[in-house]
């Protein structure tokens, strides 16, 4: 069984993000692997474990996406390759999902491509099946569970009606919900064999593709208009008092 | 010289971080209040290979230098002293003294064990009548045959009702010409017949752990347990202060970081006289003291660490870092207190549990005042480190890792 | 300006977003199509008239009796390499999200996910979606035609229903091709309402544990004792739910906890809503929960510590104990409602 899991670095999710002049910036909090990426990284290594293969971890970035890379190999994969050419600097999720399919491609034979439902950032939640589309694989995405019998694989879907249960032939792109089960830490033995990794550094040029043309662009970051909301503290002498007090409030605001 | 930690190095802060944070702290609260310890705390930290991360692979151990051992130590204090306590004992006390005085043999029947986290190992030097003055050990045992007979009680020991293992020192020879050689150490099997032990309620701090006595009636113990030569158990209980004190002080530095964090984030909410009260002098004085008092600690723990890394003797060093990291995790509490105004009072916020918790560092592994004058020893020139029989090893990154 | 509009159905049943989609489309002005793709779906192009569609174009075929996002791409590509829209709008659901994706492949085109508003700069629009969570806003543009758009649910208003409007059903064929994938079943998970289209969230937090009143039953361990106390407090959450007809939400702290399924978590690493009213019991508010519920519209927070930071974007506070003031709310609605 041979295994990519794509992940992307991106700042914590307990970061204030804001824009400044038009950029975005965190400040000084820490980049991470995007925290639905570490669910696909831990499906991909349960996988792993129970056929028998391997897992490549795959990212696109700059020289820091490294660090989701040596995350991903101290959990316990087995390598990872760095996709990293200037041209890729204003990609979109289109751009990404040729790339991503282009280094899948030249990895070979792979059987199983994991990624994580979307990304904390951009938060647009397409590149699975995008470069499912562009592979022309099945797209397995929002899987909760993941079951593989021979080349044949079930999945359990996690939508917004349920549980739904759908089954295709490898290979297949795959995403993954929280559903699927907590990620594990790195190990100490990971985490030495991740400190001394090499990681290999794939450009365009290595991945035989010209750079994607970029047809979303985003001319613009702006921070949200302030909410102006001053909380209105109700108290009263007893519970009782202060519910009719508030539902009252609240029907007044006719929302309900 | 270089100040900053390897990649390696952060991975493990990260990876530990992450445990304590995600699987402790959302109960520690709990376990704080009802004065008992988490009950999967242990076989996680097994499980996850905390309890052997310094210890060569060959002995069971992950493999890791003695700088992760104290960065383990302090993310594990930020969220508990009690997680640290664990390392203290475990690591500090018990198994790096198997490394540093254990046998072949003793290394595989026990180091292996308690490295893989399949044994809990603590160490039982503190009696009811005597701490800090070692030479002043009244629990003794007796040579029979092919093994010794011990009497005795030991008190305020951690995880005495947990631990599997106890490296214990007692009086052999109490007739030695030079009190120091009365005594011997052993590593002793606390599930011996003749073996009682309990825990102690109603501590100010460290409730989530487990502290505890235990009592020795005729309690046969192999010879072969014996850790160093007989009448060498003075020195083989100071190299274990040592290793413990360096966890204690590393542990310490987590205290400061965890009361900095809670002043930083309360004062930038709550606002007095209409602004945050972070934007209050009296306030930052007592954050930016707070944020000093972290790089200083941090600094003496990371550099005894790297004297351990090298082989190098760091008695001194590591009295400095656990004084000043001790006391000073005790004064960022209380000032972290003093910002959450009478919230930081009462247990809803966790900086009461941090002074709490702070405050028995600054006694146990050696109190301040002992650690005052083990600096004043060395500075007045009249305590100088003597060459060991056997020294803790310097780190090999190949050596320890090697299968 | 030719806008299409995707229906969203689940076994027929169209999701509202789909509607809102067609005020928006409007808003956009020229003509709006709406597209309904399915298997015994034709009732819908009746709805999608009477909600303001000039046109329907309906797939209406056995190989569209689930949704398989391929067969449905290949189907939407086909259509509209054939027909050329300028804009194609879809609701940010996840077959939504999903079928915008694979058609912006096949038509060598680009999507702008989750749009909360729209404007118009010439032909081009220019979408407005927040990303991080909501922490930020960006404005982006598609230089590719179509341009494909899905939109956030319950943010462009639903068109009022005109009965007996017609237009122009136009029956296409689809064009399935060779679906990989077959579906095998469907499982309900629970009942209640979902939240990303509830209009009313009720959602408690780590605090529905700490209720000190309260003695498990005998012979259980703390951790079951601990999950226990969870369950009464969400009880009280969920009486308040159910009397307002609204979902039942979590912060991520009670969900790790394991007191509530991951289903019900709001924020960054759960769902992001925007009820017109959410109610937050025992939610202190740390910045993953509310980039998850800050854009709902009026926010009721109920905490102990007056200083947690729910109360920043809250419209009206109350400082005091939820296991007394919820119970106490949900009479006090049921009397004011007449339930």
């Amino acid at each position: 069984m041979k295994i990519v899991v794509c992940v992307k670095q991106v700042p914590d999710s307990a970061a204030t993000v804001v824009a400044e002049n038009g950029q975005v910036s965190w400040g000084d909090a820490p980049l991470v692997i995007n925290p639905w990426d570490e669910y696909a990284v831990e499906a991909a290594l349960k996988t792993k474990e129970a056929h028998d293969g391997t897992v490549t971890v795959v990212s696109m970035g700059g020289e820091n996406a490294k660090e989701a890379l040596k995350h991903a190999l101290a959990m316990g994969c087995n390598d990872a390759i760095l996709i990293s050419d200037p041209a890729l600097e204003a990609v979109d999720t289109q751009g990404t999902a040729q790339v991503l399919a282009a280094a899948i491609k030249k990895i070979g034979e792979v059987d199983m491509a994991f990624f994580g439902r979307q990304a904390i950032d951009g938060d647009a939640g397409i590149t699975p099946v995008q470069t499912a589309r562009v592979l022309g694989w099945p797209a397995l995405t929002l899987a909760a569970t993941i079951d593989v019998e021979g080349d044949t694989v079930k999945v359990e879907r996690s939508i917004e009606e349920g549980r739904q249960t759908v089954s295709a032939k490898l290979p297949a792109v795959f995403s993954l919900v929280k559903d699927y089960g907590e990620p594990r830490y790195p190990s100490f033995m990971g985490i030495r064999k991740a400190s001394r990794a090499e990681i290999p550094v794939w450009s365009l040029a290595d991945l035989g593709i010209e750079a994607p043309a970029a047809v979303v662009e985003w001319p613009q970051i702006i921070n949200p208009p302030k909410k102006d909301v001053t909380c209105e503290i109700v108290e009263g002498g007893s519970p009782k008092e202060i519910a009719e007090a508030l539902v009252d409030k609240i029907l007044a605001e006719k929302v309900l | 010289m270089d100040f900053a930690l390897t990649e390696e190095h952060r991975m493990v802060e990260k990876m530990v971080r992450n445990f304590a944070q995600k699987e402790v702290a959302p109960v520690i609260k709990e376990f704080d209040r009802k004065q008992e310890m988490a009950p999967f705390v242990l076989e996680r930290m097994g499980e996850l290979g905390i309890l052997g991360i310094c210890f060569p692979v060959r002995y069971g151990g992950q493999g890791m230098d003695y700088i992760s051992l104290g960065l383990a130590c302090e993310e594990l204090e930020v969220v508990d002293t009690t997680l640290r306590v664990i390392m203290s004992v475990h690591v500090g006390l018990a198994g790096t003294t198997l490394l540093q005085w254990g046998t072949e043999e003793q290394k595989q029947k026990f180091l292996v064990p308690l490295a893989r986290g399949e044994k809990i190992g603590c160490g039982a030097f503190t009696e009811p009548g005597a701490g800090s003055d070692v030479s002043n050990l009244r629990t003794h045992a007796k040579r029979e045959g092919d093994s010794y007979v011990l009497n005795g009680e030991k008190m305020w020991i951690s995880l005495a009702t947990k631990a599997d293992y106890a490296v214990v020192t007692v009086v052999t020879d109490p007739n030695a010409e030079k009190p120091s050689r009365r005594l011997s150490t052993f590593i002793v099997d606390l599930h011996s017949p003749g073996v009682t032990r309990g825990d102690i309620h109603g501590k100010l701090g460290v409730r989530a752990g487990s502290t505890g006595w235990i009592n020795f009636q005729d309690v046969r113990v192999p010879a072969e347990n014996m850790i160093g030569e007989e009448g060498e158990g003075f020195k083989v209980t100071m190299t274990a202060f040592d290793r413990g004190r360096y966890t204690v002080g590393a542990g310490a530095t987590g205290i400061i970081r965890a009361a900095l964090e809670a002043s930083v984030r309360y004062a930038n909410e709550r606002t007095s006289f209409g602004q945050p009260i972070s934007q209050h002098q009296l306030i930052q004085q007592k954050i930016a003291r707070m944020a000093q008092d972290y790089e200083i600690a941090r600094l003496l723990n990371l550099k005894v660490g790297w004297m351990l890394n090298q082989g190098l003797r760091n008695t001194l060093e590591t009295s400095y870092a656990k004084k000043f990291a001790t006391e000073a995790s005790f004064k960022a509490a209380d000032d972290a207190i003093q910002i959450h105004g009478a919230y930081g009072f009462s247990d809803e916020y966790d900086v009461e549990r941090y002074l709490r918790n702070a405050r028995g560092a600054i006694i146990y592994e050696g109190s301040s005042e002992i650690q005052t004058l083990i600096q004043a020893g060395y500075a007045l020139g009249e305590r100088k480190d003597k060459p060991l029989r056997c020294e803790l090893p310097a780190y090999d990154a190949d050596y320890w890792q090697a299968e | 300006m030719n806008t299409w509009v995707y229906i969203d159905n689940f076994k027929g049943e169209a999701l509202p977003a789909s509607w809102e989609a067609i005020s928006a489309a409007k808003s956009l002005g020229g003509s709006v199509t709406a597209l309904v793709f399915g298997s015994g779906v034709e009732a819908l192009a009746k709805t999608a008239f009477e909600y303001g569609a000039d046109e329907v174009l309906l797939a209406d075929d056995a190989s569209l009796a689930d949704y398989r996002v391929e067969a449905f791409a290949s189907t939407l590509s086909k259509l509209a390499a054939e027909r050329a829209p300028d804009v194609i709008l879809l609701p940010t659901t996840t077959r939504g999200r999903e079928l915008a994706g694979m058609a912006a492949i096949d038509l060598k085109t680009g999507v702008l996910v989750d749009v909360v508003a729209l404007e118009l700069d010439g032909d081009k629009v220019v979408a407005t979606r927040p990303i991080y969570a909501g922490k930020l806003l960006q404005k982006t543009v598609c230089n590719a035609t179509p341009q494909i758009i899905t939109l956030r649910g319950r943010v462009f208003p639903k068109p009022e229903a005109v009965a007996g409007r017609s237009g122009t059903l136009t029956k296409v064929e689809a064009a399935a091709g060779d679906v990989p994938t077959t579906v095998e079943g469907y499982a309900e998970t629970e009942g209640g309402v979902s939240l990303t289209d509830a209009g009313v969230i009720v959602s408690g937090g780590r605090g529905v544990s700490n209720n000190p009143d309260l003695t498990p039953p005998d012979g259980m361990s703390d951790e079951e004792a601990e999950v226990w106390r969870a369950q009464q407090g969400f009880a009280l959450v969920g009486d308040l739910a159910g009397v307002l007809g609204a979902a039942v939400g979590a912060s991520r702290a009670a969900v790790d906890a394991g007191y509530i399924p991951y289903s019900h978590q709001v924020g960054q690493t759960g769902k992001v809503v925007s009820p017109d009213l959410y109610i937050a019991a025992g939610i202190s508010g740390a910045i993953q929960h509310l980039a998850g519920m800050r854009n709902s519209k009026i926010i009721v927070a109920i905490n102990k510590d007056p200083d947690a930071p729910i109360f920043k974007v809250a419209r009206f506070g109350v400082v005091g104990d939820l296991f007394q003031i919820v119970p106490a709310l949900t009479e006090a609605f049921k009397a004011k409602l007449g339930k």
